[in-house]
């Protein structure tokens, strides 16, 4: 299948095309909402941050804003800032203008209030849309791929059935020189040995041993201890027993090539391959993190079922409970439980999965994406103040 | 059609997966690598969820995946349930 997408200023590719409506801070959320809901063609990310933050913290959420901004998705950015915040609008259109693609911005209290930061953002996300529908969609490869794995709400079907599945799809877009972002260090706990042998130097290797004793540490700091959190009630009455199981069944879905790069938070990958990204095992953090470092497109594998999506890419449901599949078939895309009840083999569904990623990258529309979901949501590493 | 009601991932593993809802006295044989097992289940195993292969003693490491997922907290014979209320973490 001929892949077509769109080539933006700085080279790079998005497989979307849509303006972001963008709040630097939670104050200026809803004034922004209503921009997005008058402009066909936007999204909107519902940043509930943005102001009371400092150090790492309020750096990282800065960092992550700017990052779904340059998302090649995004065709231009309208950044709504209120004035007085610690993420401001206007240190976050710059960073995103590295990308070279259009960035306005509108701040309430420069604006004179709501209702003039409204007009006004209208008429700039207006004619940006406007000037984006005149981009013609042009030839791309599967080497301009960068796919987000994700998984949420597990059951032990994941590991049998849903990640395998995907794990094959993930090696089919590694062997075609694409990129796909493996996450949520919590859920690497039991399993980094295994993860650490695929590394593609000693570096990376150590890497992975880092991130995840980092983790531990934190949960040890914090008094912590995992169970009832990771696993989840859910994970747990639908089987799973230890965060090892839990993991172990998790990392199937980066599949088997070595692993490239270990990359912090929303940061972008230098390298192709198969990366892994510092995350939490919270869905939404974790896709919003992946996003930022330029995912176009989330391949997320569930067992209990769960409906969330993107604002900035699409997201397809992959399930291994046939149950589920049948109960939840309204935001579930592919049920890979047809392995277990023997109808479909292992390298069948990997080839399946691998077409769906292929299809949505070619604009299909994944469930998710027709109900409009748009959940995000930034990994904090402080507290308010 | 699959006609397996359980699943075992590694002949290395000491549990298997339930496919489908199995009651307490189902006798039921499970494929582990080449070999065959015969078992009588002791309790209802909810589809999904683990039971024991064999006896496992107080302390011994349960294996999925050729893995070590836990440990047992008490001597857990064959056919039995294997979940949060005879295992534990070992990090969590």
């Amino acid at each position: 299948m001929q892949l077509k997408g769109f080539r933006r200023n700085d080279g790079s590719v998005g497989i979307r095309n849509k303006v972001l409506i963008l709040p630097s801070v939670a104050c200026a959320a809803e004034t922004a909402r209503i921009i997005a809901n008058q402009v066909d063609g936007c999204t909107i990310i519902n940043n509930q941050l943005g102001c009371g933050q400092m150090g790492s913290d309020s750096e990282r959420t800065i960092n992550t804003l700017i990052g779904l901004g340059k998302n090649p998705n995004v065709y231009g950015v309208l950044v709504v800032g209120l004035g007085c915040e610690v993420a401001q609008a206007k240190i976050i259109a710059e960073g995103i203008r590295e990308s070279k693609k259009p960035v306005k911005v509108v701040v309430i209290q420069d604006e004179g209030g709501v209702l003039s930061t409204v007009s006004k953002g209208i008429e700039y996300a207006c004619q940006m849309v406007q000037d984006m529908s005149k981009e013609k969609p042009v030839k791309i490869e599967i080497s301009d791929l960068v796919v987000a794995l994700e998984c949420g709400g597990s059951d032990p079907t994941s590991g049998l059935a849903s990640n395998p599945s995907l794990g094959l799809a993930s090696d089919m877009i590694v062997k075609n020189g694409g990129t796909v972002i493996l996450s949520e260090t919590t859920e690497f706990i039991g399993a980094e040995h295994i993860l650490a042998q695929r590394a593609c130097n000693s570096e990376t290797a150590a890497d992975i041993f880092k991130i995840v004793h980092n983790l531990e540490n934190e949960v040890m700091r914090m008094g912590g201890n995992l169970r009832g959190s990771n696993p989840s009630p859910g994970n747990i009455a639908g089987g799973l027993s230890s965060i090892e199981e839990k993991s172990l069944g998790c990392i199937y879905k980066g599949g088997s090539t070595p692993i490239m790069e270990v990359v912090e938070y929303s940061v972008k990958p230098k390298k192709k391959g198969l990366i892994i990204m510092d995350s939490p095992g919270q869905d939404i953090d974790s896709m919003t993190g992946m996003a930022a470092a330029g995912a176009l497109v989330c391949a997320f594998t569930t067992g209990r079922g769960t409906p969330v999506g993107n604002p900035i890419m699409p997201v397809i449901k992959i399930t291994g409970n046939s149950i589920s599949f049948e109960s939840l078939s309204d935001f579930i895309d592919i049920n890979a439980g047809e392995i277990l009840t023997g109808k479909k083999s292992l390298d069948e569904m990997g080839e399946i999965v691998f077409n769906e990623i292929i299809e949505v990258a070619n604009g299909k529309r994944t469930k998710a994406e027709i109900f409009g979901f748009s959940e995000i949501s930034i990994w904090r590493c402080g507290i308010s103040v | 059609m699959n006609n397996e009601v359980s699943i075992v991932i590694n002949e290395a593993d000491n549990v298997a997966t339930a496919l489908c809802h199995l009651k307490a006295g189902q006798e039921i044989s499970v494929k582990v690598g080449k070999k065959v097992i015969f078992l009588t289940l002791k309790e209802d195993i909810n589809v999904y969820h683990k039971f024991s292969l064999y006896d496992i003693l107080k302390d011994e490491k349960v294996y999925k995946y050729a893995q070590v997922i836990g440990e047992s907290e008490c001597y857990i014979d064959s056919g039995r349930h294997v979940h949060i209320h005879n295992m534990r973490s070992l990090r969590g």
